[in-house]
């Protein structure tokens, strides 16, 4: 299964991409996401650990997610980048965007 | 359902020649995936010493899903009866990929910065841009439906 949903104890939803974050999956993340939000999920970290590749339209999904959960009071953090990945958000200032952090603990402890 | 993707691959006789892969992929995107994957196994079996294994992993790997997630959506408007065409040349010091759809073909000089600020949020508009940073050579032909992309062991 590529999207793992997991809820901590304080109620952070946690998101792990496993394999890659295609034009050929996004909007699987995306329903996983939006049911959370339904179910009354606010705090999301999406952690990219084992996460290969992400492409243009994976990286567009996490920017109307991101939008979508703001609008709701909500707040979204990505973690676990690669030095790849991380390049990627840089090269498209998706950087100043997104809250990023190192591992998903850290995510977690952030909010 | 047994998947339509078979890659092709010719080796040519003589010390150094390009060994030619090819893969015709019909425009459904969940087909993206598989078809990267088929094509960054064989190129790193056929010749392991022209890219660096994070070249293939990233540049290459990810560069590829762009150019054929466009070329299905852009050239062949997700039109499943329409294949794109891969074809890849492995050197010993570079990789050549070219990707070709059944379209019209556009001008890729008039899209957007998407690192603009009042872009930046926008959900699309990103395939080429990531594109042309990650290949080290980037061409189309004139009609705008073959993206060429060259990368180089560095």
């Amino acid at each position: 299964m590529a999207f793992t949903v997991t809820t901590d104890k304080s109620g952070v939803v946690v998101v792990a991409v496993d394999g890659q974050l295609i034009v050929g999956n996004r909007q699987d993340l995306k329903q996983k996401v939006l049911d959370a939000l339904e179910k009354g999920g606010r705090k999301f970290v999406i952690d990219f650990t084992r996460t290969g590749y992400i492409d243009s339209s994976g990286l567009g999904v996490l920017v109307s997610l991101s939008k979508k959960i703001r609008e709701l009071g909500g707040d979204l953090r990505l973690a676990g980048l690669n030095e790849d990945l991380q390049t990627l958000f840089e090269l498209t200032k998706l950087d100043t965007l997104f809250s990023i952090t190192r591992t998903p603990a850290e995510a977690l402890a952030a909010f | 359902m047994t998947s339509p993707l078979r890659v092709g691959v010719r080796r040519p006789d003589g010390p150094e020649p390009d060994i030619e892969l090819w893969l015709h992929v019909p425009s459904r995107l969940d087909l993206v995936g598989e078809a990267v994957d088929l094509l960054t196994a064989q190129t790193e079996r056929e010749r392991r010493t022209a890219l660096s294994a994070r070249q293939l992993r990233f540049h290459f790997r990810t560069a590829l899903a762009e150019a054929l997630a466009n070329a299905m959506t852009y050239g062949n408007r997700l039109d499943p009866e329409k294949d794109v065409e891969v074809r890849i040349h492995v050197g010993l010091r570079h990789v050549r990929v070219e990707v070709t759809d059944a379209g019209d073909g556009f001008d890729p000089h008039a899209l957007a910065d998407p690192t603009a600020p009042e872009n930046v949020e926008r959900e699309q508009g990103r395939g080429l841009f990531v594109i042309r940073h990650l290949a080290d050579e980037v061409t189309f032909n004139a009609k705008g439906n073959r993206l060429c992309l060259v990368f180089r062991a560095h």
